[in-house]
């Protein structure tokens, strides 16, 4: 016989994050996943999602008022301990680095908890991991910005091509051993602390 | 080049000041110290990140490293406690609707424990004569100071804390906002999230730390044991450190310096008009009524940094009279081996400083400022009286643990 479905609570202020996870869960088979955004609703809701797997952002401010939910009130059914297997402290450091935590219920495999959290660790990272490459890409665009509107000062005033003035600034960064989008801010910083058309 | 490299975390309430103090007035750099700092979120983070090594040191409340050892939390490193972050800083505050009904009952903006508890109790039974749900107060963590002073203060108006009011978990940042929502009815946590309600016009403080058991212990510096023990030296520096800036805290030349760095979104990110009130001890009692308040906190006067094994266990009698812990020989000392006076002597009297010759005291018992014997020169201890007049021996804790009542 297979074991009863799981009822899955997943904690995250990040709504986008959240329905990574969600998606992930139903992949896995899971269909009773409920998501949370608004802790200080949960209380009222926790009896009703009866969760046997409780899996939370860490940088919620509330852990510590969930978590004593979740061990002490009367609103709980079933005592709740945080997923720990105390041989496994890989999985442990794994997901606090991941930046995600989960609790069970009393009684409750471990073999059957520890995919989800797998899961849960291995989609935080690859979260993160998309954020970090749109921050760089946001800050790409920034840099050509700088780039352009340094090759733009130099045309004028120098009446150089575009190609040249882009050389220019090549040829000082390697000179100097600095990066080209440092070299075109200086040039951006003059050009403002002077004034218009003073460059 | 500094030669320790210590990383701590710590959660962004005033007395954490000695730590940033430590960094940014470069105490921690004289002694050879780089010290990371890392702003956590909660203190489960605290405690989990401790536990799997990223921290080797954290600011915690006092109660905590007991609960990490005694096994009451889901995953913890062995703890010790060799520096107190000082004394008091607390205060209960409670709601405009509340403060009402508390003063129909002789409450009076004094501050005053006895007699606003006796008040708060008598609007307690007047309200469930009437049928009104629970008040529900909230404390910023079951093995915390907050709640076992709020405990021990309700307990001794003959208020019982665990069927005669509710008690709940809210962070100390939206104390104000979930009173202000109605979800709570007051709160005991400390400075400056008292203030901010006052200010904000929706709560009175009732009464403070400092009133319900003067000079009590509050935040202290766990430190991963095994770490503690494998880097003797590094630890000794840092307390140093800490030692220095807790010293720089206390000074009221430093004071605007002091607030003003604690305001910064990096650490408070509260008004330094605020946050001065904690460190003069003048609070608003309600309609601008300021009250100077004797020794409210204090970072570093009175042996403020010295971890009293009879605090441990002035910790451990409450956290068996509220069911935390059964009292058993072996949790005894396990509790008292928590807090290590040894190794803030070892560290400290090589460059001078008073410290008591004493591991515990009996607390409660100092009625005036008193001198204490000390390895060094003028050491003032107390007063350190409990508001009901108890006495706390150390060495009669059995005896004090079967004299509480819990409501059971």
């Amino acid at each position: 016989m297979l074991p009863a479905s799981l009822s899955i609570l997943v904690i995250d202020e990040n709504r986008i994050r959240a329905a990574i996870i969600e998606e992930g869960l139903r992949e896995a088979g899971h269909d009773r996943v409920t998501l949370v955004h608004d802790v200080s609703a949960l209380v009222r809701r926790i009896s009703e999602i009866n969760p046997d797997v409780i899996v939370i952002d860490l940088e919620t401010p509330n852990r510590d008022m969930l978590e004593n939910m979740f061990q002490l009130s009367r609103t709980v059914k079933r005592p709740v301990a945080m997923f720990v297997d105390h041989s496994d402290n890989a999985s442990i450091e794994a997901a606090v680095d991941a930046g995600v935590s989960a609790y069970i219920v009393d009684g409750l495999r471990k073999e059957r908890v520890k995919p989800i959290l797998q899961m849960a660790i291995s989609r935080f990272n690859a979260f993160a991991r998309m954020e970090r490459e749109l921050e760089e890409a946001r800050g790409e665009l920034e840099n050509r910005k700088v780039i352009d509107r340094a090759k733009g000062l130099l045309m004028k005033s120098r009446g150089l091509s575009e190609d040249d003035a882009y050389a220019l600034m090549r040829k000082t960064a390697m000179n100097q051993n600095r990066k080209i989008v440092d070299v075109a801010q200086s040039l951006v910083t003059v050009a403002d602390l002077l004034g218009p058309g003073k460059l | 080049m500094p030669e320790h490299q210590i990383h701590a975390g710590f959660m962004p309430l005033f007395d954490c000041a000695i730590l940033i103090v430590a960094r940014e007035m470069n105490f921690a750099e004289n002694e050879g110290v780089r010290l990371t700092l890392h702003r956590e979120t909660s203190w489960a983070n605290i405690r989990d990140r401790m536990a799997i090594g990223h921290f080797d040191v954290a600011h915690m409340l006092g109660p905590m490293p007991l609960a990490c050892n005694l096994g009451l939390t889901p995953l913890a490193s062995e703890t010790v406690v060799p520096f107190s972050f000082g004394l008091g800083g607390n205060g209960v505050t409670v709601s405009n609707a509340v403060w009402a009904g508390m003063a129909d009952h002789g409450a009076e903006p004094t501050l005053d424990p006895a007699r606003n508890g006796r008040a708060l109790g008598a609007y307690v039974r007047a309200r469930s004569a009437a049928g009104a749900p629970l008040l529900r107060f909230a404390v910023t963590h079951p093995h915390s100071g907050h709640n076992y002073e709020l405990r021990y203060w309700l307990a001794g108006c003959g208020v019982d804390p665990s069927r005669e009011i509710e008690i709940v978990i809210v962070p100390p940042p939206f104390m104000a906002d979930a009173m202000a929502a109605g979800r709570i009815d007051g709160y005991c946590v400390g400075e400056p999230w008292n203030s901010v309600s006052v200010v904000a016009g929706i709560g009175r403080i009732a009464t403070v730390k400092a009133a319900i058991w003067r000079n009590s212990p509050e935040k202290v510096l766990g430190a991963r044991r095994i770490w503690a023990g494998e880097r003797p030296e590094s630890l000794a520096a840092l307390l140093r450190a800490m030692h220095h800036a807790a010293r720089w805290c206390q000074d009221p030349r430093n004071h605007p310096a002091l607030t003003e760095l604690m305001a910064q979104p990096a650490y408070l990110g509260q008004p330094a008009e605020i946050t001065r009130r904690a460190l003069t001890g003048t609070l608003d009692q309600g309609d601008w009524n300021f009250r100077k308040v004797e020794d409210f906190y204090l970072p570093f006067d009175k042996a403020a940094n010295f971890p009293w094994k009879s605090h441990a266990s002035w910790f451990y009698t409450q956290m068996v009279r509220w069911g935390d812990v059964a009292h058993t020989p072996g949790n005894v000392e396990i509790a008292l081996n928590c807090y290590r006076p040894d190794l803030y002597r070892s560290a400290l009297t090589p460059i001078g400083v008073a410290v008591p010759d004493a591991d515990s005291k009996v607390e409660g018992a100092m009625t005036t400022t008193t001198p204490v014997g000390c390895a060094g020169t003028d050491l003032m201890l107390g007063p350190d009286g409990f508001f009901d007049g108890r006495i706390f021996d150390p060495n009669k804790l059995s005896d004090y643990i079967n004299a509480q009542t819990s409501g059971d």
